[in-house]
């Protein structure tokens, strides 16, 4: 057990680490040499260059980390601009001061980053990108009709800043500051358990709410944060170009930020960066590529869709190309369990009482009373259809019953509210193993135990101390659960390269970072070897020591018998029998309906 | 007044309509929403403008070609932007390949043909006058899609298979259904109805390369209020929102009317995420 009191800097995970940090701070030793290469026009691209990634760098937390599909978000870069311009300008009251009027910019940018992102919450993939496209368009044709504010086709000066930002590479300096700024707060919300949060509700949406994630919640920040920046970015990119018309705002500038992230690679900050400055520097090299850009973006994208879907990123992990050692066994250490769960403390049983559902005319749970007490193994067993899935998804949540409760320490769990399971502590895993591919093994592991960090969004975003301890501690809750399981040594490896039986131990391991009191498993024998299974009994049973309830939901008649304290037999929604091990083996209607003579 | 609106916007809503249905044909043959809908109807006003304005070929020879123009572009989009992302749906991928395509030949257009707004000819010779031929043209174009769809599912074994395929594909694969050649047959019909949306409308949109995002976004909203997949409810949506358009654009102007369209679309949707005609969720767990 010794070995696991690893000193911090010891420990691996998702730290905004030197190892990541080092080609982010060689492109800022670029940026700041820039000026003595280049001069004149190089240096407009450079800032501009510098505006795009501060947009580009809050987009890709909703594009690249949590997977929305927000093409419009020039919307937002327009509104950035209008409202810095018109508020300097004067034109309809008295003018403001430039900071002050970038200021307001990134306000109006967060309110409506939000306006526009909140209907991700509800609509599908393609109709919340048609929605953000439609903004685009309208936001556009505003500026073009409010003549008296925007000055219409005409346009508007941008704001001019004081000295000593003035100068061009004074305005330049000005916002490389913002562009590292910017790149240093995503991230460190990328190495937050906001980050994986995100990643998670991208690409395993049901297991992220069985882990309390709250997606509402969640992307409302990321909406604003990435409007403020956003606007912000408008309003310096109303400054470069020191007179705005709608004309400046064009959807192909929106298909630049957008690509740009996807070339780069979702779930990174170095490939977006990458892919911002390739796309802002590539038309300059030769006039046609400008008329032409667009078309190039495109084909690009089209590129990267079907033959790199990683992008730029993937490219670039060098890391995760080494082969992974063969014939790797998962050697679990059930005794470390005790130290990760604690011990019981008299908790009370999880029961369902008189619960049934109906899909149409096809009862699936009918009348089913359950009780599931503390430090056991209970396990649920039946024939196909005979409602055990079902069961597990209304304990969890997923289903409202018809009639009947789940109650826990004599109160109702509420129902269709399955983030609010993991506050209870009652975890789960699932038939097919949920797990964020493209993340590592601990910062999978970490996810299950996202409700228990402290620090708020804004102190992620900072890498304030409260940010700083939640990470360790989530992460050395991690380390503990993955050596429990038996996968300690595969915890940096990206979760897509494990088996299949890799996959079943690492969702347990999140399972237990959430220190449990109830634990529910949808068949997690499935697919494993013989040895494994005798794995998984130990590691169940050594779970039940340590005090939490289990309930296993299985097909496979030995571990059944092996771990389980308790069973209940299903049979079509009904309880056909209830009793020990030894009872259910030998009773008469469960052998002839189901395990056979 | 009240006449120039009925007419403008019936007109207008069945060109919105037909690019709903050229949504919903793709989308029942592979649950694909693609990107290129809107550009089939820019490509349809454009290829006309240029067989039969700048080519001088007879309108019929002109209007067939636009047609083949279509469906060539459709069998592209199978092929292209579709095939390749099917066996990943859940991840997507189609809605940012689709829209490469559509962006790559936005763009191509704009170069090739220029930005500026052309003029479409006129297509049958007779005076102008009160109900003119450009209101009545993309009614008629709506009206033969709608009837010659229910004659193709209803009379036909090839509609019979699209009508299995948009139900299960998997069940009609098992039963023998030469799926891929079903699909792209459903893109092809697909970039033929688009295609004739834009050349009926011609006269209305002009040939111009910037009607393809437009078209996009308002033939998607009959769509989405009519219900995936359901070619009647978007024809009923269509013309409702062609009508609210004209209305609107004649009570507060044509900017403001886009942003009501807009507002009024996004707060449906957002109260009734499956449309106005309802539907069903899918299964998460």
């Amino acid at each position: 057990m010794s070995q696991l009191r690893l000193s911090r800097s010891e420990l691996p995970g998702t730290r905004f680490t030197f190892g990541v940090a080092l080609p982010l701070l060689a492109l800022l030793v670029v940026g700041l040499t820039f000026p003595l290469f280049g001069g004149g026009y190089w240096g407009v691209i450079a800032t501009r260059a510098c505006i795009y990634w501060v947009l580009v760098a809050g987009l890709n937390l909703v594009v690249g980390f949590a997977g929305q599909i927000a093409i419009g978000w020039v919307a937002l870069l327009t509104l950035g601009a209008y409202t810095a311009s018109v508020l300097t300008a004067g034109n309809v009251m008295p003018p403001l001061h430039p900071y002050l009027a970038l200021a307001i910019a990134g306000v109006v940018g967060a309110v409506f980053g939000l306006i526009i992102g909140l209907p991700a919450l509800r609509l599908r993939t393609f109709y919340f990108a048609i929605t953000t496209l439609g903004f685009a368009t309208i936001v556009t044709q505003v500026a073009l009709a409010w003549q008296s504010v925007t000055g219409g086709g005409v346009g508007v000066p941008g704001p001019i800043l004081p000295e000593p930002f003035y100068s061009q590479w004074g305005f330049y300096y000005f916002c490389l500051a913002l562009a590292a700024i910017c790149t240093w707060m995503t991230a460190n919300i990328a190495a937050s358990r906001f980050g994986r949060a995100l990643t998670a509700i991208r690409d395993a949406d049901v297991a992220a709410e069985a882990c309390g994630i709250s997606k509402p919640a969640l992307l409302a920040m990321v909406f604003l944060f990435s409007g403020a920046v956003a606007g912000v970015a408008g309003g310096l990119f109303a400054s470069l170009q020191s007179y705005i018309t709608p004309d400046a705002f064009t959807i192909d500038l929106s298909v630049l930020f957008f690509i740009a992230i996807l070339i780069g690679g979702q779930g990174s900050i170095l490939g977006p960066l990458l892919g911002t400055l390739l796309l802002t520097v590539l038309p300059e090299f030769s006039a046609p590529l400008v008329a032409w850009s667009t078309f190039l973006y495109a084909a690009l994208l089209l590129v990267i869709v079907l033959a790199i879907p990683g992008g730029i990123a993937e490219l670039l992990d060098f890391k995760n190309r080494r082969p992974l050692e063969s014939g790797r066994a998962i050697m679990p250490r059930p005794e470390l369990l005790s130290r990760l769960l604690g011990t019981a403390k008299g908790r009370s049983a999880l029961t369902l009482d008189g619960v049934s559902l109906s899909f149409g005319a096809l009862r699936a749970v009918d009348e089913l009373d359950l009780k599931i007490e503390p430090a056991q193994v209970h396990g649920l067993i039946g024939p196909n259809g005979s409602g055990k899935t079902t069961t597990l998804n209304i304990i969890s949540g997923y289903y409202a019953p018809q009639r009947g409760a789940v109650r826990m320490n004599g109160a109702a769990l509420p129902v269709l509210a399955p983030a609010q399971r993991a506050h209870v502590r009652i975890a789960r895993t699932f038939q097919t193993p949920r797990i964020v591919g493209s993340a590592s093994v601990l910062e999978n592991v970490m996810i299950g135990a996202t409700i228990d960090g402290m620090g708020t969004f804004v102190e992620s975003l900072l890498s304030l101390p409260r940010h700083r301890r939640d990470e360790t501690m989530l992460r050395e809750r991690a380390m503990q659960a993955l050596a429990a399981v038996g996968l300690e040594r595969l915890a940096e490896v990206r979760a897509d390269r494990l088996q299949h039986s890799e996959l079943r131990f690492t969702e347990i391991a999140r399972a237990l970072t959430l220190r449990p009191a109830f634990l529910l498993l949808d068949e997690p024998a499935a697919g494993l070897s013989a040895n494994e299974i005798a794995q998984l009994s130990a590691l169940l049973a050594a779970i039940a020591r340590a005090g939490t309830g289990v309930l296993l939901v299985e097909h496979h008649a030995e571990l059944i018998f092996d771990v389980c304290d308790r069973v209940t037999v299903l049979n079509l929604g009904r309880k056909l029998a209830a009793g020990t091990p030894a009872e259910i083996r030998s009773h008469r209607e469960v052998v002839d309906a189901y395990l056979g003579a | 007044m009240v006449e120039s609106i009925v007419s403008t916007g019936l007109a207008i809503g069945c060109i919105y309509a037909l690019i709903g249905i050229t949504y919903n044909v793709m989308y029942s043959a592979s649950r694909v929403f693609s990107f290129t809908a809107g550009t089939l109807g820019m490509l349809g006003g454009i290829l006309g403008a240029l067989f039969i304005a700048r080519m001088g070929m007879p309108v019929a020879a002109g209007f067939l070609l636009a047609l083949a123009g279509g469906a060539l572009f459709g069998l592209v989009t199978e092929i292209v932007a579709v095939r390749p992302v099917l066996k990943s749906l859940d991840q997507h991928l189609y809605v940012l390949s689709t829209l490469a395509l559509a962006l790559m030949v936005q763009q191509f257009t704009a170069i090739e043909w220029g930005t500026e707004a052309r003029p479409f000819p006129r297509l049958i010779d007779i005076p102008r006058g009160g109900f003119d031929q450009q209101f009545w043209l993309p009614m008629l174009a709506c009206a033969v899609v709608i009837v010659g769809l229910e004659l193709l599912h209803r009379r036909t074994l090839v509609g019979r298979a699209f009508l299995a395929i948009a139900e299960d594909t998997y069940a009609a694969r098992a039963l023998g259904l030469p799926e891929r050649r079903l699909r792209m047959a459903s893109f092809a019909l697909a970039g033929v109805i688009g295609a004739l949306a834009g050349f009926a409308g011609g006269q209305m949109l002009l040939a111009f390369f910037g009607n393809a995002p437009l078209l996009t976004f308002y033939g998607f909203v009959p769509v989405a209020l009519g219900g995936m997949g359901n070619n009647r409810g978007a024809v009923v949506a269509g013309l409702l929102l062609g009508l609210f358009q004209q209305t609107a654009n004649f009570l507060v102007g044509g900017i403001f009317a886009s942003v009501a369209v807009f507002t009024v679309f996004i707060l449906v949707l957002l109260v009734r995420p499956e449309g106005l005609a309802g539907g069903v969720t899918p299964r998460r767990v």
